[in-house]
């Protein structure tokens, strides 16, 4: 007896963006079905991961995780070489320094930092703020104009700040990381009044906002899970790629950091885990470009990735 | 919901002198305005006062004209098959064929033109005896429609049921059997085929026509109504259809719904 395959006819498709400039630049997104369902429709391109680099020696990073990078911590742009030669497919620059409780170093400052790093590596840059929405506004325009010409990736853009992030895309030819609070219908609205700007929709990159494993990892999912098939069944202003910024999340758990708990195993194995988890998890709910911390995690990410985009034999 | 244009049909007078004339401004006007206002198809019809011998000429200048003004397919509206044929051999991307009926011969013809032409088609749940009285006969011819269209392979997404409104103003009681047969011919097959109506008719000869053509669609959205031939030039009409869209949750809800409605 001969079993039928059911398969879901969708009626849209992501959109593909494309990031970085030259042999290794970077497509995203493009597919046709859910994750990985070769069978059911075209998966143009696999999901990709990149390494993260701080503009500053990181205070809060477990000493093993500090240790993968021994040597080149206060070196931004010989970091982010490491990133390239650990197998990263991006660099994810994030500016620390310009916290406006901490250094509050400048605009030019931090466009000097980026276009080093920029000029070290031949992957796409992504480059991340403070997350303070109005240093940002000003930071970021600057790094745009620094960086010009080389496809970058810009973030994070909120509804509070993202008409001069935006602008400074524009005007320098990047795409933008449109960042919502874990909503799906602000992450909508954002693409429009984004897109309302004039920047094409296939330069957008979707950061929902996510949790680690047990810290509310289910509301990401369920929200990437319905982004992805708002983007199927035809819905254009979801369409975009998904940004994973896995690594910020999942070394500030309890149970990334605490090194003494002999019952929850050896801490190095146990924090990579919940980063490989987290990544995975996300991954398989839609997400396209996944930020991690640690080589080890990238590793085990990407083969995951390189399993999954064998073509099922139906 | 996929809402059609009703508005490049000879029954309107300067569609009528633009056939005339040959004059392709008021039909480009007309196709331009609705795919601005959100229509997702734009019905073409010659109107009645073109001769049958002329119709199939007359088609093929519409729709020619209306793609030439605009990217969206049309739903070439005929009850001559000359007529809907000439109009398919000229259109570009995927045409619907408005309409056949539950008559055995003219789903014979019609149902081989759609599959032949890979067009959507909608089909009445009426036949030679007329429009039924209640859902029930209308849900039986709905069936023999289904059925003959699955038998030439068309796929039920492609397959739009006219349950058809009948003015309010004369046949009142036809007004709950058209919501309820909606309501039912989703359970005729699975996948269900769609359903669409021609709207404005609920409205005929009526004084404020727009209010009644809106209440009746939001209600017969409420009912799982797939898409409607409508005045797609009243603002307020493609409002509710965006928004009764919103509170279907067929769409993710933003704060520009108004807007990504029309764009789509």
């Amino acid at each position: 007896m001969t079993v039928t395959i059911a398969k879901e006819r969708w009626s849209g498709r992501c959109l593909e963006a494309v990031l970085g400039t030259g042999s290794r630049q970077v497509k995203v997104g493009g597919e046709a079905t859910l994750p990985f369902l070769h069978f059911e429709g075209e998966i143009l391109n696999p999901p990709v991961v990149a390494l993260e680099v701080f503009d500053a020696s990181p205070q809060e990073w477990p000493d093993f995780l500090c240790a993968a990078y021994e040597g080149v911590l206060d070196d931004p742009a010989a970091w982010a070489k490491k990133c390239v030669e650990y197998g990263a497919d991006l660099v994810a620059l994030r500016l620390t320094r310009i916290h406006p409780d901490g250094e509050n170093a400048s605009p030019e400052e931090a466009a000097r930092v980026a276009a080093a790093v920029a000029a070290a590596v031949d992957v796409p840059l992504i480059v991340l703020g403070c997350g303070v929405g109005e240093k940002d506004a000003a930071v970021l325009p600057e790094v745009a104009n620094a960086l010009a010409g080389k496809n970058c990736l810009l973030g994070l853009a909120t509804q509070e700040n993202y008409k001069s992030i935006v602008a400074g895309c524009i005007a320098n030819g990047h795409a933008v990381i449109a960042s919502s609070p874990l909503d799906i219908n602000l992450a909508k609205q954002l693409n429009i009044l984004i897109t309302e700007m004039n920047l094409d929709p296939d330069r957008i990159i979707i950061d929902p906002s996510i949790g680690a494993l047990g810290y509310g990892i289910e509301y990401a999912y369920s929200i990437i899970e319905r982004v992805r098939t708002g983007a199927l069944m035809g819905d254009k202003m979801l369409a975009m790629p998904v940004i994973l910024l896995v690594g910020q999340e999942v070394w500030k758990t309890k149970e990334a950091k605490t090194p003494d708990a002999p019952e929850w195993g050896e801490q190095k194995k146990r924090a990579v885990l919940w980063e490989v988890a987290t990544a995975v998890a996300l991954i398989h709910a839609g997400g396209h470009i996944a930020v991690v911390r640690h080589p080890e995690s990238l590793k085990h990410i990407k083969a995951h990735i390189t399993k999954m985009m064998q073509p099922q034999q139906y | 919901m996929i809402l059609i244009g009703e508005r490049i049909n000879g029954m309107f007078k300067d569609i009528r002198e633009a056939i005339l004339n040959r004059d392709p401004e008021p039909v480009k006007r007309h196709a331009l305005l609705q795919t601005q206002n959100g229509a997702r198809y734009l019905d073409v019809n010659t109107g009645p006062t073109v001769a049958p011998e002329d119709q199939p000429a007359v088609m093929e200048w519409l729709v020619k004209v209306a793609q030439e003004a605009s990217p969206l397919p049309c739903c070439i509206d005929s009850t001559n098959p000359e007529a809907i044929e000439a109009g398919l051999r000229v259109h570009r991307g995927k045409a619907m064929i408005n309409s056949t009926t539950a008559d055995q011969w003219k789903m014979d013809i019609y149902f081989p033109m759609a599959a032949k032409y890979g067009a959507a088609i909608i089909g009445l749940a009426m036949n030679e005896k007329g429009v039924p009285k209640d859902a029930n006969d209308r849900l039986a011819l709905a069936m023999e429609i289904v059925a003959n269209a699955d038998a030439h392979g068309i796929p039920m997404e492609e397959l739009y049921i006219d349950p058809l409104a009948l003015p309010v103003n004369v046949a009142q009681d036809h007004g709950p059997e058209v919501l309820e047969t909606i309501r039912q011919v989703k359970l005729l097959a699975s996948p269900a085929p769609r359903t669409v109506v021609g709207l404005s008719n609920i409205s005929q000869r009526c004084p404020n026509r727009p209010l009644v053509n809106r209440a009746f669609l939001a209600m017969a959205m409420a009912c799982g109504l797939d898409a409607a031939i409508a005045d797609v030039e009243d603002d307020d009409l493609v409002d509710i259809a965006a928004t009764a869209n919103i509170i279907l949750n067929k769409e993710i809800y933003c704060d520009s719904w108004l807007k990504t409605f029309r764009q789509r």
